[in-house]
This record gives structure tokens, C-alpha cells and sequence, in this order.
């Protein structure tokens, strides 16, 4: 380089000219590259003014052209500081969290603006996010809750069908969980915190996390995301009946739907608890732990034999539903062919099912119904597996008069060498 | 021979020697034989091969209907539309494994267990269901309905 | 009514000169002679095989979507399909265990011995055949267990230096084990193998007729000092008539572990799915697979699985030229060859019950 400015020293022309390509040169190579002075500096500051351009070329604002300038304001292209966080630039530093649902909105609630990038994204986060508890107690002045960044995150935002976004299904519940099973955190609010841990035991997570059920419920499921609000006591019933139509669709016809109702007791949670809800079992029907008809019935009442005569009918069903089970993997297992039989099993286990579910009719006579179309099935089940041995058996016999055919023989050969060799 | 054989007399060991080999030759022949024969007899259900079975017989199903058959080891659902076309698909709902229905008032299959739908083509419209059922192809021999797994192309 | 028809063809086919020396053979006695029957054994499993598998081929179809169906139809639909199946697979192993017996009889009895050296050769090429009959069939019912233990064994005989890939692609029909395996297994064992089987059977049923029965070394001493103690029994009808019996006794003892232990039919194989642990092959196999899993997979430069693939080679090759290396001084090598057949059988039993009870 030395070398080149003596070279070129004396002629005025030729060295303008070179420093003219050199600059073309270097801006065809950081042709796409955009000065960005704020991560220069940012990316080198340790928290809580750090951002790499790492993490923030994983946001998805900067990969829709939008910069720090955007939402901070000030100027880029400057080097210096004065200028580049300036208020003549507009820079605002650090946004304040009673503003922060504002500044967001002002494009995400614009549906002009976002038709631009995504016409099927939403645009009424701002509005729902006002009628929430949030957005109420941000209001009022509480800057504890929670804003936009505390779910979205900030500087790295991902659309939510990313895995690794904060606001993926299978991510919810932990984003949630940050201040809500916080329990230092939440003390002001006289709350539960455990919810999350409860979620964590219950059938909905392990669909979700485990089997990766897009489709089960997460907390925003049932209290809504950006209108966060707990559904109201009487309502509750109406949240679960978005998948478990037929449950709620029975319920809603029985006499407890309005008794509950009247008594203000909060519809499937009475027996299935909110968070924390486990596989339901015949042993709810039960007298003994895990109960819960007993909780407010008495015993001998009408309602407790009906309870009685359903949990029997449903334990005979699935006994028998084993015993045919049982009875196919025997004959299975004694070289028998039953996969017919064992194909019907399935409807067997269907019938019992669908009589599960009738349990939210409350009626016995109802829950009968549905038994008795899958006892008819598994006895017929468990005849083919008996009918399978008994043909067994048969072959058995076949095999012995073989055997007795074949001896007989052998005696006869005997007998003849022995008179041959005499 | 035969004439050597009867001219001389019969004792009682060459009789009970008599008894034992010639009943033993019929009686095991015959327990060898019957099986045989029995197996060469095609049974009454043909065996079409793992790819194809008779889900219904012409005029088993209404116009606008369902029912379940069997194929191979999972249950499948055939349809008759109102139109006439006949349609197979595998009946196991992609969610959960529950089996599905045809609903003629929706003109849909429907799953009793989370209330998931698929159009009439197997794809999975509403509801949790994640993928669509697989489908099969239907034709009429006779008046025997047909269905058989899609010929990969 | 028999001696009118032998009367019809005997003048036609001079039925006496071909009948004669049949009735004037003779098959010596003593306490060794029940390992005699043991040929005939092996004999009459084979022709119950050829038997009971034309009765399978009319309902089996060798394609890999169809095989496992078509097996299942025979075991659950065609009328005493089961036992046919049942009687196929057993007498399948039934018949290899009797040609091991019979061929170990026929080592510690010396019957290997000058003049019956192509007896052996040829016996020993038949067991190599009936036990590629055992690899190819056991792939016919296209299940889990049979496919993975194809595509191990076939793996294996890839791994002979030069030839060994050209010799898998050729066993498997293509790279991997397919449905194009299947129907080339299916070829083998219907067609190739009978075809070579009856051509070597031909062969050695002729030479043991022409050559009669092996006597061994010491009771043949002791009958040639005393030609008195020299004891025989007339092969018709006598010896056919015993041999009947053990035949009988064969068909029933199939018969009953068709019923009682019906063969399994598996799971349908699944090309893409990956293996289950602890695959093994079949028994016979299992001394040979369980010796080349406990060669290190490194002896000083040469890859462990080579070696030990070589090393059966030669053991096999040496096993079939067997007689050829008894010298002139036949006592001294008689000894080392009875020490060598020892050792053979209880390497055998040892190896084959280490690998079946091994992971």
C-alpha cells in the first residue's frame, strides 16, 4: 500500500481515479452489507447492551430488512456516537416497558403495513393484549407483567411455527413458567405458581412435548395469548369442549352442567382438575382414592348406585375385553391363526371408549348402551380364541390316532421280520 | 401267488402278522393321505394375494354410505358415494389410531374420538388429525367390489 | 396279480438282471450296524421334503409382497396347510441333523476309507447342498428374523478376498437383500438345488449299491481272522423292512412336532426398518457364526473376518478331501483322523450351544 501512494504521489488525476475503484471495488464487495455502526459496537459490549449479529440474523425482522433503527431510531451509518444515538437521528436508547406493547403495535397493528410482509398474519395482537390482565395492570402501572419481548423475546424473534421460538407450542408452557411459577416473583398477586409443575404431570404436556402432538393444549390454549385472561368459572367447560366435543356436548345436556353451574363450580374442572390433568381412570368412579363422585354425593343415594352400576359395567367390559386377549395369545402362541378375531378386539377397545365417554351423560342406562355393543363384540372375541384351542385340540386328537396308526404298523413290521428270520 | 397264498393254511400268528401290517398299511396310508388330499382342495376363500382383498359384494352398500372391511391386519373403510363412485381408505385416523366413520349427513369421514375430518380423497381438513388417510383403489369384478393397495408408479 | 405284471415287464425290460443282484445283496451285522440306517434316514426326510414343498409350491408365491401372505393363507386357510408347513420346516432340520449324524457315523466307522473315497466326496458336497437348501428356504416366508439373517449371511460370504463381492451380488440379485433375493432364493431352492441334489444322490445312492456296505477296521480284522463270526442279513427284504420302521417311526415323530410345535410364521419383513438385536442364524449355521465372532477383528494385518471366512473355507475343503489323506501307514493317521473327527463333533456341539445361548 506504501508503495502504491509513492507511486502514485505526484499524479493528482491517476491516484483519485485509483481510490475511486478502490472504493467501487470495496463496495462491490460489501455489496449487500448495509453499514450497521450499532452491532459494530454492540456486538463487542457484554450484557445487557450486548447484541451479536449472530443472534440478531436470527431475528425475523432483520431478515425482513428491518434494523435496530427501526425500533431504537438513530442513525447507522455513523461511527460516532453523538451522531449515531443523537436525538437528532430520533434515537430513543432503551424503550420503556409501559411503551413497549405501543411500539410493536405500531406496525403489527397496522394491517397496511404488515399486508406487505405476511397478509395473513394477524393484526389485532395490541387490542386483545389490552383487554388481558397483562395489559390491564400495564395500564395501570404495574411494569412487572408481562410485555411483548417478555414472551416474543427481543433481538432474536422467531415466528412461532420455528421450534426454537419461545412462542412454539411445545415452548409455551416454559415461557410462561419464567414468572408465573416464579413464586418470589408472583408473591404480590396472591396466585398459584405450581401451575406449571402441575402441567408438566398432566396427559396434555405429555402429548405435546412427548408425543408431539402440535395439535394438545398448552396454557395459551385455554387462557388465550395475547387476551391472556383465566376463563371465567362458568366457562370453563366451553374451552375443554373445543376437542372433547362429545364429552362436553353430553355434559352439557346432564343434570350436573346446570347444578354446577348454579352452585358456581367451574364444570370439568370439578373432577378433572385444571393443570395438573391425568389420564382419567375407571378408578374415579370408585369409592376408594381418586374418586370423586363420593366428594359430593352420599352413600346409597341414587347417584351413588348409578355410579356403581356404570363403574361395574365398564369393569366387566374390560375384563372380558382381557380375557379375549388372553384367549387369542394363547391360541396365537399354540400356532393358531386368530387375527381376524384379534382385528375385532379393536372395536371391542373402541365400544369401551366410546362408553368412557358417555359417563358425561350421567346416565347409566346411556353408558349400558354403549357395553353391551362391546361385550356382544369381545364374547365373540373370546369364543374364537376358545373355539381356536378347542381346534387345537382337535389336531391334537388327529395327531394321537396318526401316532396309533403309525405303532400299529410298527408292530406289524416287527412281527413280520421276526417271522421272516425264524 | 395269489393261489400259493390261499392254499396254505392260516395260522393264528400269521393271522394277528396280517392284522397288524396290512391294517397298519391302510391305517397309516390313510392318515398320510387324507391331509393331502384335503390340501389340494383350494378353499373356499381364494387367496387374492397381500395386495387385494373383497371388501363388499355389489349392492351391499347404499349410495351414500360407509362400512368398515378388513385389510390384511388394519381395518379399512369403503364408500359408496351418491353418485355411484366407490372409494377405499385405510379407517385409521392418523391422530390417535381411533377408527374413523362416513358421515352422510356431512358427506365426510369423521373421527369419533377428537372430532377430526377428512374430505372424501383421505385429507385430513379439521381437526388434530396430522396427515391424511392413506387410499386405496377400488375396482368392480363381477359383482365382487375389489379394493387394492395404489400401484406405485 | 403282482406276479402277472412282473411277468409283462420282465419280458419286456429283462427286469431279472437288474433285480437279481438287489436280491442277493447283503448288509453286514454287528454292534455297530444301527449307524447304518441313518443314510436311509436322511434319504427318506428328503424325499419328504421334495414331498410336503410340491405341496407348498401350489400355493406359494414367491414375490415379497406376496410371499408372507401366501404362507399365512396356507397356515390359516388351505386345509392341513399347517401341518404340511409344519412338517416342511421340521423335517428341514430333522434332515440336516441326520445327515450330520450320518456323516460323523461314517467318519468314526472308517467307512470313509479306500475304496469309498467318492462316497465321501460326494456325501460331503450333498450336506453342502442341503445346507444351502436350509439358507435358501429359510428366506421363503420373507419375516423379519429370515431376512435380517440373509442379508448377515450373505454379508459374510461377500467378505472371501477376490471373489466374495461378485459371489454376494450374485446370491443376493443385486447389492442388498430385496425381493429380487427372494425370487432368486426361490429358484435355487426349487430348481438349482434339487436338480444338483438328485444328480449327487444318483451318484452316491450308486456307489454305496456297487460298493455294499462298509465293515469297520477291527470287526473286519477279527472277521477275516475268523470268517465264521462273519455275520450278514439280506438287504431285501430284511434290512428294508427295519429301514421301513425307522421311517415310520420318522414320519410319526414329525407328525407330532407339527402338532405340538408348530413352526412360527414371524413378522412380515420390513426392507427399510432397521435390524433387531441379537440376529443369529439358524442352527447349523451357529458354530461356523459364533467361531468367526470370536476371531478380534484384527489378527496382525489381516482383517479378522477374512481370516476366519478362509479359514472355514479350507476346514470345509479339507473335510471334503478327507480320505485322501490317509497315507499308506493307515493305523497312525486312522487315530489322528478319529482324534481329528472327535474334536470336529465337539466343536460342533460346543460352538452351536455357545451361540445359541450367547447375546
Amino acid at each position: 500500500m506504501a508503495m502504491l501512494r509513492n507511486k502514485v504521489c505526484g499524479f493528482a488525476a491517476p491516484r483519485s481515479a485509483v481510490l475511486a475503484g478502490f472504493l467501487g471495488l470495496a463496495a462491490c464487495l460489501g455489496y449487500g452489507q448495509a453499514v450497521n455502526s450499532c452491532l459494530d459496537c454492540h456486538s463487542t459490549m457484554p450484557a445487557p447492551l450486548g447484541v451479536t449479529s449472530d443472534k440478531f440474523s436470527q431475528d425475523i425482522h432483520a431478515q425482513k430488512g428491518l434494523t435496530c433503527t427501526s425500533c431504537h431510531g438513530g442513525d447507522a451509518s455513523s461511527y460516532d456516537p453523538t451522531v449515531a444515538m443523537g436525538s437528532k437521528a430520533g434515537f430513543k436508547g432503551k424503550i420503556d416497558r409501559r411503551q413497549i406493547p405501543d411500539l410493536c403495535g405500531s406496525c403489527h397493528s397496522n394491517p397496511n403495513l404488515m399486508r406487505q410482509y405476511d397478509p395473513s398474519l394477524r393484526t389485532d395482537q395490541l387490542a386483545e393484549y389490552h383487554t388481558s390482565v397483562h395489559g390491564k395492570r400495564l395500564v395501570a402501572g404495574d411494569t412487572k407483567v408481562a410485555v411483548c419481548i417478555d414472551c416474543h423475546s427481543v433481538h432474536d424473534i422467531r415466528p412461532p411455527s420455528d421450534p426454537r421460538s419461545t412462542v412454539n407450542p411445545v415452548n409455551v408452557a416454559t415461557t410462561c413458567s419464567r414468572c408465573h411459577a416464579d413464586a418470589n416473583y408472583m408473591k404480590q398477586y396472591g396466585i398459584p405458581t405450581d401451575q406449571f409443575a402441575r402441567y408438566n404431570t398432566s396427559v396434555h404436556h405429555d402429548a405435546l412435548a412427548v408425543r408431539g402432538d402440535l395439535s394438545a393444549p398448552t396454557c395459551t390454549t385455554c387462557h388465550g395469548n395475547h387476551g391472556a385472561v383465566p376463563p371465567g368459572v362458568d366457562k370453563v367447560q366451553n374451552v375443554c369442549a373445543n376437542c372433547h366435543v362429545f364429552q362436553a356436548q353430553m355434559y352439557a345436556k346432564s343434570t350436573h352442567s346446570k347444578v354446577f353451574q348454579e352452585k358456581g363450580l367451574p364444570g370439568c374442572v370439578v373432577c378433572h382438575t385444571n393443570h395438573g390433568i391425568h389420564m382419567p381412570s375407571d378408578a374415579m368412579l370408585s369409592t376408594g382414592p381418586g374418586g370423586v363422585c363420593m366428594r359430593c354425593h352420599a352413600p346409597g343415594d341414587h347417584c351413588d348406585r348409578a355410579r356403581a352400576s356404570i363403574l361395574a359395567n365398564l369393569t366387566q367390559l374390560d375384563a372380558t375385553i382381557k380375557q379375549a386377549d388372553d384367549a387369542l395369545r394363547l391360541a396365537e402362541s399354540s400356532g393358531m391363526e386368530v387375527s381376524e378375531a384379534r382385528l375385532s378386539q379393536d372395536q371391542a377397545r373402541d365400544a369401551l371408549t366410546k362408553a368412557r365417554v358417555t359417563i358425561h351423560s350421567f346416565q347409566a342406562a346411556l353408558v349400558d348402551q354403549d357395553i353391551q355393543v362391546g361385550m356382544k363384540i369381545a364374547a365373540a372375541n373370546l369364543k374364537a380364541g376358545k373355539d381356536a384351542m378347542i381346534e387345537r385340540n382337535h389336531r391334537r386328537i388327529g395327531l394321537g390316532l396318526c401316532l396309533i396308526a403309525i405303532a400299529i404298523m410298527l408292530v406289524g413290521l416287527w412281527l413280520y421280520i421276526r417271522k421272516l428270520e425264524s | 401267488m395269489c393261489a400259493d397264498y390261499i392254499a396254505q393254511p392260516r395260522t393264528t400268528r400269521r393271522h394277528a402278522i396280517e392284522i397288524f401290517l396290512g391294517g397298519g398299511v391302510l391305517a397309516s396310508l390313510a392318515s398320510f393321505l387324507y391331509p393331502v388330499l384335503r390340501f389340494l382342495v383350494p378353499p373356499p376363500v381364494v387367496d387374492l394375494g397381500g395386495d387385494e382383498v373383497v371388501a363388499a359384494k355389489v349392492g351391499d352398500l347404499k349410495p351414500n354410505s360407509g362400512e368398515i372391511f378388513r385389510f390384511g391386519s388394519r381395518p379399512g373403510l369403503l364408500i359408496l358415494e351418491s353418485d355411484g363412485t366407490y372409494r377405499a381408505l385405510s379407517a385409521t385416523c392418523t391422530h390417535l389410531g381411533c377408527t374413523v366413520q362416513y358421515r352422510s349427513d356431512l358427506r365426510q369421514i369423521w373421527c369419533p374420538c377428537h372430532n377430526g375430518i377428512y374430505d372424501l380423497s383421505g385429507r385430513n381438513i379439521s381437526g388434530p388429525p396430522p396427515r391424511p388417510l392413506d387410499a386405496f383403489d377400488v375396482h368392480l369384478r363381477g359383482d365382487q367390489v375389489v379394493v387394492s393397495r395404489k400401484r406405485e408408479a | 396279480m403282482f406276479a402277472a405284471l412282473y411277468r409283462w415287464l420282465d419280458e419286456r425290460l429283462h427286469l431279472d438282471g437288474l433285480i437279481a443282484p438287489l436280491r442277493h445283496k447283503t448288509v453286514p451285522t454287528h454292534r455297530l450296524s444301527y449307524w447304518y440306517f441313518f443314510g436311509g434316514i436322511t434319504l427318506f426326510l428328503f424325499i419328504v421334503q421334495v414331498l410336503t414343498g410340491i405341496l407348498l409350491l401350489l400355493y406359494y408365491r414367491p414375490s415379497a409382497n406376496e410371499a408372507f401372505e401366501s404362507v399365512q393363507y396356507i397356515v390359516t386357510r388351505v386345509q392341513f396347510g399347517w401341518l404340511i408347513r409344519s412338517i416342511h420346516s421340521w423335517s428341514a432340520n430333522l434332515m440336516i441333523f441326520t445327515a450330520f449324524v450320518h456323516m460323523f457315523s461314517v467318519l468314526f466307522l472308517k467307512a470313509y476309507r479306500k475304496p469309498r473315497e467318492m462316497t465321501w466326496v460326494s456325501g460331503v458336497l450333498l450336506l453342502f447342498l442341503v445346507m444351502g437348501f436350509g439358507f435358501s428356504g429359510y428366506l421363503l416366508p420373507w419375516n423379519k428374523l429370515a431376512f435380517f439373517a440373509t442379508t448377515v449371511g450373505t454379508q459374510m460370504a461377500g467378505q472371501v478376498p477376490v471373489i466374495g463381492q461378485p459371489m454376494m451380488v450374485f446370491l443376493r440379485g443385486g447389492p442388498q437383500v430385496t425381493g429380487a433375493t427372494l425370487t432368486r432364493f426361490f429358484g435355487f431352492h426349487v430348481a438349482v438345488l434339487p436338480g444338483l441334489v438328485v444328480v449327487l444322490l444318483a451318484i452316491h445312492l450308486f456307489l454305496v449299491q456297487r460298493q455294499g456296505m462298509s465293515v469297520p477296521p477291527k470287526v473286519e480284522a477279527a472277521w477275516t481272522a475268523n470268517p465264521s463270526l462273519r455275520r450278514e442279513m439280506r438287504f431285501f427284504p430284511n434290512f428294508l423292512l427295519r429301514e421301513l420302521m425307522a421311517w415310520y417311526v420318522a414320519i410319526g415323530t414329525l407328525g407330532a412336532l407339527a402338532a405340538l410345535f408348530p413352526w412360527n410364521l414371524g413378522v412380515k419383513a420390513e426392507p427399510f426398518a432397521s435390524a433387531p438385536a441379537g440376529i443369529k442364524p439358524e442352527w447349523y449355521f451357529l458354530f461356523m457364526y459364533q467361531t468367526l465372532k470370536l476371531i478380534p477383528s484384527k489378527v496382525w494385518i489381516v482383517d479378522g473376518e477374512v481370516l476366519g471366512i478362509l479359514g472355514c473355507s479350507l476346514a470345509g475343503l479339507f473335510w471334503l478331501l478327507l480320505p485322501f489323506f490317509e497315507s499308506d501307514k493307515p493305523a497312525r493317521t486312522r487315530t489322528w483322523i478319529t482324534g481329528l473327527g472327535v474334536f470336529a463333533l465337539v466343536y460342533v456341539i460346543v460352538m452351536s450351544v455357545y451361540g445359541y445361548v450367547a447375546q
